[in-house]
């Protein structure tokens, strides 16, 4: 490059990879650096290099072995309830009926609203909500205060997250829907295939960039939640909800155990780098197969 | 028949949407009962309408202010994060070396890490970069809206190159060749062919930056700076059993949402789904 194109390049890549490296790069690697040492926090105390002894405590840790199993388990049903619903509501929308714009627009909406916020909706509705409509009718088996209750929480969570996502996920099946030649589902139609053939051996198999696009986004966002957590359960009753990031956040914010609480993160960060890359090359090598 | 089994399909379609959107409802009907309304029923329809718990809700959550500091943030980290990485991603689009591509991939890769991973040591280096060069970076607007433009540049500049690699060249030699500087060919040719993109790496960090609650509530400590998902949970700390009132003003924190959305509800639908097909 000549000297003035790279004054040029500078100028214009300079200025965003600056800040992109002292808020995410930087701080990145220092993480990985504090999480060999036990430290409380406090800047005049000192920092005791432990080595990899942070990283050992985790095996025998049971919250946080508890909370990793939790977060499997919300995020496995989380996916599949999040993409059925998200898949349903994309092949109800795209049928030739008036009503499908104004059914997109609802079905999206609950996207815009930010996770804290939806938790407050949804702690209303699981508890004082369910609990008077239960009263009232008389169906106290389903209608009581899920969030009191730890086998129902964490499927109060889901109920929640699955609220919040699925429109995005129909957003992005309705793209791949259209996607699809219409001739091909004729020709289908013609040579006598039922709708759930149809659906079975044409639509599905020719949405599976779709669903590589849905279960990375999914899957990523099930493993990060924290916001949804935090405003409907605070990781209760009784730790029943902790998810990690909810777990990180105390473990650091709360119980001033710094070092300890960044191994764990970086752990978090390997688990979610490992399962996302895992289901993306998964699901392209089927897609090259179709 | 066949039209009776249409409109039935219609009516079906609606009632699942009003269904789906029921707690929105619920939410706002209830921000009207007094406690022995809400005890009689739920869902029904409030039986009068008055804002009193409007009103001591927007005084307490200082609604006004939040408001106007989530719209200041907002604003002004997609201001420089459209200009930012828009530039940088054209230059590393145009620029085919070795350095474009590891400052591409770093971006990139970068948009694995959550945001745990990261909170604590970012916390701790924006205290020592006050504390050595006493630039204000904790507790203002200023250091929110930077960390901001930082966390998001990865999937904006994702957006921008993915668009720019589909747009052809020609446009832009043309104009170098009738000796046009590269500053304005920025200005006056790429930017506004990114359009389309821009309007989608928009609002996808509207809906981000604008509901973020975690960053905000680390790096801001003075009430008065508070966005509204900050003020919000600080509101529910304090008043957990006051349901009407905690109705009343999460429809509030609802209202510029819905204004968004009817606005810009073409755009945000078709942006979110180019955003995740790239």
């Amino acid at each position: 490059m000549k000297k003035k194109n790279r004054v040029v390049y500078s100028i214009f890549t300079g200025p965003l990879v600056t800040i992109f490296s002292i808020v995410v790069l930087i701080p990145f690697i220092v993480g990985i650096y504090y999480s060999f040492f036990e430290w409380d926090g406090i800047r005049t105390n000192p920092m005791t290099f432990v080595g990899l002894d942070n990283y050992l405590r985790l095996i025998s840790d049971q919250q946080f072995i508890n909370s990793a199993i939790l977060t499997i388990k919300f995020t496995f049903i989380a996916v599949i309830s999040v993409n059925l619903l998200g898949l349903g509501f994309a092949l109800l929308v795209t049928s030739k009926l008036k009503m499908v714009n104004p059914a997109r627009t609802m079905f999206f909406m609950p996207n815009l609203i930010g996770g804290l916020i939806l938790g407050y909706i949804w702690q209303f509705i699981f508890s004082d909500a369910f609990r008077l409509i239960g009263e009232n009718t008389g169906f106290q088996a389903i209608f009581r205060n899920w969030l009191l209750d730890s086998s129902l929480a964490l499927y109060a969570m889901v109920i929640v997250f699955s609220w919040q996502m699925a429109g995005y996920m129909m957003v992005i099946y309705i793209a791949g829907i259209q996607g699809i030649p219409g001739e091909t589902l004729e020709a289908a139609k013609i040579d006598g295939a039922s709708a759930w053939q149809r659906l079975k051996n044409i639509t599905l198999p020719l949405l599976m960039p779709s669903f590589t696009i849905c279960l990375f986004l999914t899957l990523s966002f099930g493993f990060k939640i924290y916001d949804v957590n935090l405003a409907l359960t605070e990781g209760g009753p009784a730790g029943s909800t902790e998810l990690f990031a909810l777990h990180i956040y105390n473990e650091i914010f709360g119980r001033y155990n710094y070092g300890y609480g960044q191994a764990k993160a970086v752990v978090f960060f390997l688990m979610v780098a490992a399962v996302t890359l895992t289901q993306v090359y998964i699901t392209k090598k089927r897609e090259v197969e179709m | 028949m066949k039209k009776a089994n249409k409109l039935l399909k219609e009516i079906v379609v609606l009632i699942f949407a009003l269904l789906f959107l029921s707690p929105i409802y619920i939410v706002f009907a209830n921000s009207f009962k007094d406690r022995g309304e809400l005890y009689e029923s739920v869902l029904a329809l409030p039986s009068s309408y008055s804002f009193q718990y409007y009103l001591q809700a927007m005084e307490r959550m200082n609604f006004i202010s939040a408001f106007g500091n989530s719209l200041v943030v907002t604003a002004v980290s997609i201001f420089f994060l459209v200009i930012l990485s828009s530039m940088t991603a054209w230059m590393l689009a145009r620029t085919n070396n070795k350095l474009s591509k590891i400052i591409f991939m770093s971006f990139i890769a970068t948009m694995l890490i959550p945001f745990q991973t990261i909170m604590m040591p970012l916390i701790q280096f924006m205290d020592q970069i006050m504390r050595l060069t006493n630039i204000p970076m904790l507790n203002t607007h200023g250091g929110l809206i930077f960390m901001h433009i930082g966390f998001n540049s990865a999937l904006s500049i994702f957006l921008y190159h993915g668009f720019i690699t589909t747009i052809p060249k020609s446009l832009e030699e043309a104009a170098t060749i009738d000796g046009c500087s590269k500053f304005m060919l920025f200005w006056k040719i790429v930017l506004p062919m990114l359009k389309p993109i821009t309007v989608t790496v928009i609002i996808l960090n509207v809906i981000q930056i604008w509901n973020d609650f975690l960053l905000p509530s680390l790096v801001l400590t003075s009430p008065g700076l508070r966005t509204i998902p900050l003020t919000t949970f600080y509101f529910f700390g304090q008043f957990t059993i006051q349901w009407n009132l905690a109705m009343a003003g999460l429809t509030l924190t609802l209202i510029p949402i819905v204004i968004f959305y009817l606005f810009a509800q073409k755009h945000i639908i078709k942006g979110i789904g180019e955003g995740a097909i790239k």
